[in-house]
């Protein structure tokens, strides 16, 4: 039960930190001012348009697919993959489990292994390109890992080494219920629930705010419309003016 | 200035393997004491600069959301490191957009982020030494502010943005740009980029409608400061005596002339370029916008068209109206501000104008897309029209027209290698660099279609083409002005002489 504790009380600060952390920095992004318009053209003349774009952008990763199709095609199997595999670990979360969360379970089994090609692939290029390479900091590389890391264990509890589902469940539902249960013992697990945690601490204050941020970003959000409607922004006003 | 060879032209065009420090030896010239407080800059660097310019970083940080979100988004995927034409025709790792960006980030990340404070050497956080300044001052102004990087970036991060923010930094702190801040200077003082002042305006005019008169028997008038006219002209004061800039003005004159419309030119306003922009001063922007509002209240006019300038069009399509406006004054029926383009265009579609094609077929035409009009703005009223419009104009006058590569034309088109605040000798070097991946691009369609001329619709362009073409083995000449096309072909009425096809 100890464990169990331990593990409690860093899911607790983990989600704490995450969501706090997270809905801060959205905060500052709609708080601060974006005095001029600056869409990269051609851009939506309608805020429809601009809603397909983004979504184009969101789920097919458009300019990248422009820029560079090996990027584009480990990073959008890495997302795609995890997508897949957040919404198989619905399963543990859910009693009853939602019928469509079923359907996914497939899927997501391969996913786990898309997840991890994606991301092999993108470390590679941190290797392999020397533009990449270039500009890569430690921080980079460690952030491939601890996805890695965090593949590696989730495929090894299906495949190597199956840890005790059902009490496991039974631990995840305890905290969202505030009735806490022991947490199976299992290294495998542990090591893989640490990573996760770890994971979500560390995203409000890393590269991984790029979620929340592509859709604040002025040269993909904005309307292409000066003309038509004046754009002013009533902090951005010089005195005097 | 140290030598340096023309880069080779590769067909295909090669991603250059990386070359450390290739250009560490390139900054342009420090603007004066002079040049600098005449914008209220500090004279020169001022003593607690480093905390000055985290102070400002901050400061423009929370005024500007572009800048806040790029400085955290940057996933460093690598999709812009082969993708700007510095980096292309130099090899120089810090010319990969997001390596210079890094030059900022990695200050950002140092003084405003945990990971930075704490955490430094994991992220790639660094303080802000006088090394890392200087490197700002070398790369920062080795970005023409073309936004091509942004248009591959999965988070449409502009380099262009952060260019600009380094550059205020470094004007608040004493360290500005010769090139950039004595022109903003002299558009406050004067008017114009080029200083020139009323008198000689209005004689250089006269010399151009005396010249048009002798070309063609037709009295067409470029009239300056004429209170009532319907239309304000503002145009880059290049368009006033520079080649082929002038040819475009000529142009330009002539259809306003077939439409029969009144219009002038304002000596107060004349300067369609706002170097402002490039430096990243609301403030100084705004200024000069609104310079081109009180030509306009004071004239009387119902319109406002502006020339062939790349960032001058950015900043009136889509800046003006929220530095200077509500333009209410003016006639809504027309757009506010209207591109010389879509006014001929609107004509050529009407059949308003008889346009002799054959005058043109001396040449063979390309036409290259200016980045901060492909980019940064638009013409016409549907996406793209930036990129249509000019094209239906060159074809209506010519009858031998090809494109560039797909991958270099409209939103991917390569940056002239002059723009953003680089287009002076000392930066010459970067200049003919930047301009190898056009400069490929350009020779495929001379050998594979026999293209002789490339047109463009910015000052910059123009100026900077005409300079390192000849570098590249094409002559000064084969930059011509779009409406320079136009003046070509248009056949105005009562015209005497009958072919003014001559380009050269």
């Amino acid at each position: 039960m100890v464990l169990g504790t331990v593990y409690a009380v860093l899911f607790y600060f983990a989600v704490a930190i995450f969501a706090v952390g997270l809905a801060l920095r959205i905060r500052l992004y709609a708080r601060t001012p974006a005095p001029l318009k600056i869409p990269t053209t051609p851009a939506p003349v309608t805020q429809a348009g601009v809603v397909v774009r983004m979504a184009k952008e969101v789920v097919f990763f458009e300019s990248l697919f422009k820029a560079n199709k090996w990027t584009w095609l480990f990073g959008w199997i890495f997302h795609a993959a995890l997508l897949l595999v957040l919404l198989r670990h619905l399963r543990y979360f859910t009693e009853p489990v939602w019928f469509w969360v079923g359907w996914v379970q497939p899927f997501g089994i391969y996913a786990g292994f898309a997840m991890a090609a994606g991301l092999a692939g993108l470390w590679v290029r941190r290797f392999t390109v020397e533009r990449v390479r270039y500009i890569s900091s430690p921080s980079d590389h460690l952030m491939l890992l601890l996805l890695i890391g965090i593949a590696a264990t989730g495929l090894m509890m299906k495949y190597v080494a199956h840890t005790d589902i059902l009490s496991l469940k039974a631990f995840i539902l305890g905290l969202l219920y505030f009735d806490w249960q022991p947490i199976p013992a299992d290294p495998v697990l542990l090591v893989h629930l640490g990573l996760v945690l770890l994971l979500m601490i560390i995203f409000p204050f890393s590269k991984l705010l790029h979620a929340p941020g592509v859709f604040f970003s002025p040269g993909r959000n904005q309307v292409d419309n000066p003309r038509e409607k004046r754009h002013f922004v009533p902090q951005t006003k010089v005195p005097g003016k | 200035m140290a030598d340096f060879d023309t880069p080779e032209i590769a067909i295909p065009l090669e991603i250059p393997t990386l070359n450390r420090n290739a250009m560490d030896h390139s900054s342009p010239f420090p603007a004066a004491p002079a040049h600098q407080e005449a914008l209220g800059f500090p004279g020169e660097l001022v003593d607690d600069w480093q905390t000055k310019a985290i102070d400002k970083l901050g400061e423009l940080l929370s005024k500007s959301r572009a800048l806040q979100v790029y400085m955290d988004g940057c996933v460093k995927c690598g999709a812009c490191t082969d993708k700007c034409h510095y980096f292309l025709g130099t090899g120089d790792p810090k010319n990969m957009p997001v390596a210079r960006q890094d030059l900022l980030r990695k200050v950002y990340r140092r003084y405003f982020t945990l990971a930075g404070k704490y955490f430094p050497w994991l992220v790639g956080a660094e303080d802000l030494t006088k090394e890392v300044l200087d490197d700002w001052y070398t790369y920062f102004h080795q970005c023409s502010q073309c936004r091509r990087c942004s248009v591959y970036c999965p988070y449409g991060i502009d380099t262009a943005e952060i260019s600009m923010a380094a550059r205020e930094i470094m004007d608040h702190i004493g360290k500005g740009q010769k090139y950039c801040n004595e022109i903003i200077g002299k558009v406050h003082k004067i008017g114009n980029n080029l200083g020139l002042p009323e008198p000689a305006l209005i004689n250089t005019l006269e010399g151009l409608e005396e010249d048009i008169e002798e070309e063609t028997g037709v009295v067409v008038r470029l009239p300056v400061n004429q209170k009532g006219a319907d239309i304000l002209l503002v145009t880059p004061s290049a368009d006033f005596f520079a080649e082929p800039h002038v040819d475009g003005l000529i142009g330009y004159a002539k259809v306003f002339h077939q439409a029969g419309v009144s219009w002038t030119v304002s000596s107060y306003a004349s300067e369609a370029a706002n170097f402002a922009m490039f430096i990243g001063s609301y403030e100084q922007m705004q200024k000069i916008a609104e310079r081109i509002r009180k030509a306009a209240e004071d004239l009387g006019v119902k319109r406002i068209i502006f020339g062939e300038c790349g960032h001058a069009w950015r900043v009136a399509y889509n800046f003006m109206n929220t530095l200077a406006g509500p333009f209410d004054f003016l006639d809504q029926n027309y757009p506010v501000p209207q591109h010389i383009c879509e006014f001929t265009n609107d004509l050529i579609e009407k059949g308003e104008l008889t346009l002799d094609k054959a005058r043109n077929d001396h040449m063979s035409l390309t036409f290259h897309d200016s980045c901060n009009v492909a980019r940064g703005s638009r013409m016409g009223d549907s996406p793209g029209g930036q990129f249509t419009i000019p094209r239906a104009i060159i074809k209506a006058c010519c009858n031998n027209f090809h494109d560039m590569a797909a991958d270099t034309i409209n939103e991917n088109t390569f940056c002239c290698g002059g723009g953003g605040g680089l287009l002076t000798d000392d930066l010459l070097e970067i200049r003919t660099k930047g301009a190898a991946p056009r400069m490929q691009a350009l020779k495929e369609v001379v050998d594979e279609h026999g293209v002789t001329h490339m047109a463009a619709i910015c000052a910059i362009c123009k100026s900077q083409f005409s300079k390192v073409m000849p570098k590249y083995g094409f002559d000064m000449n084969n930059i011509v002005s779009v409406h320079q096309l136009v003046s070509n072909a248009i056949v105005l009425d009562g015209q005497t002489t009958g072919d003014n096809a001559e380009v050269e």
